[in-house]
């Protein structure tokens, strides 16, 4: 069971953004990726997410092919994206942004709402309930009915983990999890995203804050300008001389 | 008097059903529909001709509101693939080809001259009863879109058209397809407008193009604007200050001497423009609070 990447390019005008990049990430299992600025994370996020369409190259998960399917229809498949900057419903309280992202709501079609109102209230009530276990797991009880626009940058990355667990993916996309986030939240997310994985979600993460993500994930992969440049143990990526080249700048 | 309260009232009300629909398509979805008069237009025409054939009114109202919201699926398939502006560019655009449309088609439409003659409701009780019982009509039909404008805010649905208009992206990464909420939006809003129009046709009994300029789309945007976006009891409250102004004014020429008839038609436009203005600079979320005042 795994994310296949296969040979995936992607060009904003003369600039290839991707080139030919080639990974494979096992579904159930914890994969970062770091790399310097414009090495390519963020828009490999958005063509395996399908927000962008790459120019050449294969993507499957678990085996079914993913790309001729829209963003919406990837993520019904079982791989949920988060984005780099929040993307909070920010007039929406906390509750309301993770009951909207329940998935196949009978209340959600017109029909169904003036139709089934007992079934639509039955519904709400079980979408309700599994609300409330996520707003206790991340603890955001505290700010639960609020407008999700006043989260704090933390917050909001809680709120955007919280929504895509929603869905009940197999995989989960984080972009930055911790960016921005203060030090004691980023051990809280770094814990939920722990204990998540060992309930067998898997998790790609992109992130900056390279202590912190040797410490969270086994495996990693370092990109460069549009390559993966090593994949592997954490340690031995990092010792590699061709990435501390790219990412530490050479320096020992 | 009392006739002209109920013939008021009337317009009123109908405005109040247009406001309405743009309540759930910007107020909640965040569509900006500036072509909300080319439905009511459509639903106008359609109820009108059918009626003039002898159609009981009953299908002709049924056949208004479907041809309006036919007419707003195509606009909701071009919403997809349009961001924010330029959407709002398109729909002006569709309302005015709608105008232009029934102005040239002479064999359909009668052009310029328009329709006269479109039969009242009621036309058998006659006088001030049957424009009391058209009044309870608009009346109940409104009582009946105001309830279902509500569900749908309180609903999941009403629920996801929010979310679309704070992050549409995001909905789409939690798997779910904007496009089908916003065209369901569009019709359900473009149908009202429709039914609209045709209590419209049928009470002013005589329609030409020039009713159905974009002025009208405007004075339902500062009707909701006024009242509150995003919010039932903002459409209504709005469309009453609006039309607490535009009739109103009317008496102003008894009070301001030295205006002339032609002159206090601009008279009345400048004062709703001012209070649109004021309401902008001191109370921008409306009388009755928008959707971010939770």
């Amino acid at each position: 069971m795994s994310l296949e990447i296969h040979d995936i390019s992607k060009a904003f005008g003369g600039f290839r953004a991707l080139d030919g990049v080639r990974l494979t990430i096992e579904t159930g299992s914890l994969f970062g990726i770091i790399g310097p600025n414009g090495a390519g994370k963020s828009t490999l996020f958005s063509v395996v997410s399908g927000f962008a369409r790459a120019d050449e190259g294969q993507i499957r998960l678990d085996g079914q092919s993913l790309d001729s399917l829209s963003p919406p229809a990837r993520a019904r498949a079982g791989m949920v994206r988060t984005f780099q900057v929040p993307r909070e419903f920010r007039h929406l309280t906390v509750r309301e942004n993770l009951m909207a992202a329940a998935p196949k709501q009978t209340g959600e079609s017109l029909l169904g709402l003036f139709f089934r109102p007992g079934r639509v209230r039955e519904e709400e009530g079980a979408i309700a309930e599994r609300v409330n276990q996520t707003i206790r797991f991340l603890k955001l009880s505290a700010v639960a009915d609020q407008p999700s626009g006043k989260l704090s940058g933390g917050q909001k990355k809680l709120l955007e983990l919280g929504r895509a667990l929603m869905v009940e993916p197999r995989l989960i996309l984080l972009d930055e999890p911790f960016a921005g986030v203060n030090p004691v939240l980023i051990g809280e997310i770094m814990e939920r995203i722990t204990e998540l994985n060992t309930r067998g979600i898997g998790f790609a993460i992109i992130e900056h804050d390279l202590e912190a993500l040797t410490r969270l994930v086994p495996q990693l992969a370092v990109m460069d300008r549009g390559k993966v440049l090593a994949q592997g143990a954490p340690q031995a990526v990092l010792d590699d001389p061709l990435v501390r080249e790219a990412y530490l700048g050479g320096v020992s | 008097m009392e006739a002209y309260f109920i013939a008021i009232g009337i317009i009123a009300l109908i405005y109040v059903i247009l406001s309405l629909g743009l309540t759930l398509q910007y107020g909640l979805t965040g569509l900006i529909n500036f072509g909300h008069v080319g439905f009511f237009a459509i639903g106008a025409y359609t109820s009108a001709l059918l009626a003039l054939k002898g159609v009981p009114l009953v299908f002709s109202f049924a056949a208004a509101a479907a041809l309006a919201g036919l007419a707003a699926w195509p606009l909701g398939l071009v919403s997809l693939r349009l961001r924010d502006d330029y959407f709002a560019i398109v729909t002006l655009g569709f309302s005015e080809v709608v105008r232009i449309v029934i102005t040239s088609e002479r064999w359909l439409t009668n052009g310029v001259q328009g329709l006269p003659g479109i039969p009242r409701l009621y036309e058998g009780l006659g006088g001030s009863a049957a424009q009391l019982a058209v009044l309870v009509t608009v009346l109940a039909v409104t009582l009946v879109g105001a309830w279902i404008i509500r569900r749908i805010a309180g609903s999941p649905f009403g629920r996801l058209i929010e979310a679309i208009r704070d992050n549409e992206e995001a909905v789409q990464a939690l798997g779910k397809d904007p496009a089908r909420f916003k065209v369901q939006v569009l019709v359900v809003g473009a149908a009202l407008a429709g039914i609209a129009g045709a209590f419209y046709a049928h009470y002013i009994t005589y329609i030409v193009p020039d009713q159905f300029i974009p002025l009208v789309t405007f004075y339902v945007w500062m009707a909701i604007i006024m009242g509150g976006v995003g919010r039932v009891s903002g459409a209504i409250v709005g469309t009453a200050i609006l039309m607490l102004f535009l009739e109103g004014s009317r008496f102003l020429r008894d009070i301001v001497p030295g205006v002339s008839e032609v002159d206090m038609a601009s008279v009345r436009i400048g004062a709703v423009g001012l209070l649109l203005v004021l309401f902008i600079m001191y109370r921008p979320q409306g009388l009755m609070g928008d959707y971010t005042k939770r």
